[in-house]
């Protein structure tokens, strides 16, 4: 199982905090994880996630470029933080 | 001492600074920073601020940049608390408190922890205003504060 979480405007415009995904091959990596969101989703999940300041993270750590994922994985898309 | 607290309660600074000093006696210098909301950003009236964060990856990230700081800086004790939730303007946000023998490291390294905060701690704020509710943008000043330690050597 894949974890996916959302974040913030994120998760507000795809009105989806988080989803579980039964992890296979064909989404064994962020890029190919991302693509599969987009394909189930529609044209606003394509939008949204694939805005050029989208980050995300692999197991709470975030990954610049694409990144292996294994069984077991959790993800998250979310937007430039804000804090302090 | 590292230590990191994500919280919905207001925070004491005072106590806060009593426990980063507990039964300490080498410490020569505690610097501290607070962090309130503002009454107006960028020209915007705010009514009220609500601070979502990202429960897990936030802890370790402020923890992270604490082990930073101490391996940068000669640092005794370092702590964070951050408020989420629903906040006024006035409210206190964040508290950062370092202590170190000296003072030229307990000053650095409270920028420091502060600044890197602001650029990787998963947080998001949302205003609320008389124009509704905004998702507050990044400031480009803040990424070029955290920046400018990359290029500095050690205070």
């Amino acid at each position: 199982m894949l974890r996916v979480l959302f974040f913030a405007r994120i998760k507000e415009e795809l009105d989806c905090p988080a989803l579980e995904l039964h992890w296979e091959q064909s989404i064994a990596d962020l890029d190919s994880l991302q693509a599969r969101l987009c394909r189930d989703g529609g044209e606003e999940w394509q939008s949204v996630l694939g805005r050029s300041n989208t980050i995300r993270a692999v197991n709470q750590v975030v990954v610049a470029g694409n990144s292996p994922l294994v069984d077991g994985d959790e993800v998250a898309f979310f937007p430039p933080v804000t804090g302090g | 001492m590292l230590s990191v607290s994500i919280q919905v309660e207001d925070f004491d600074s005072a106590q806060l600074q009593r426990q980063l000093l507990a039964g300490a006696m080498e410490e020569g210098a505690v610097a501290t920073f607070t962090g309130y909301v503002r009454a107006a950003n960028t020209g915007r009236d705010v009514q009220a601020m609500q601070l979502e964060h990202y429960p897990g990856m936030t802890e370790r990230s402020i923890e992270a940049i604490l082990e930073r700081a101490r391996a940068r800086w000669p640092l005794l004790a370092a702590s964070v608390v951050h408020r989420v939730g629903r906040l006024q303007p006035g409210d206190q946000i964040v508290w950062v408190g370092v202590s170190s023998a000296h003072r030229a490291a307990s000053f650095s390294a409270c920028e420091f922890v502060m600044d890197y905060l602001k650029n990787e701690a998963p947080f998001w704020k949302k205003e609320e205003g008389a124009q509704g509710a905004i998702w507050v943008e990044v400031r480009n000043e803040d990424r070029s504060r955290a920046a400018r330690w990359d290029e500095k050597t050690q205070a």
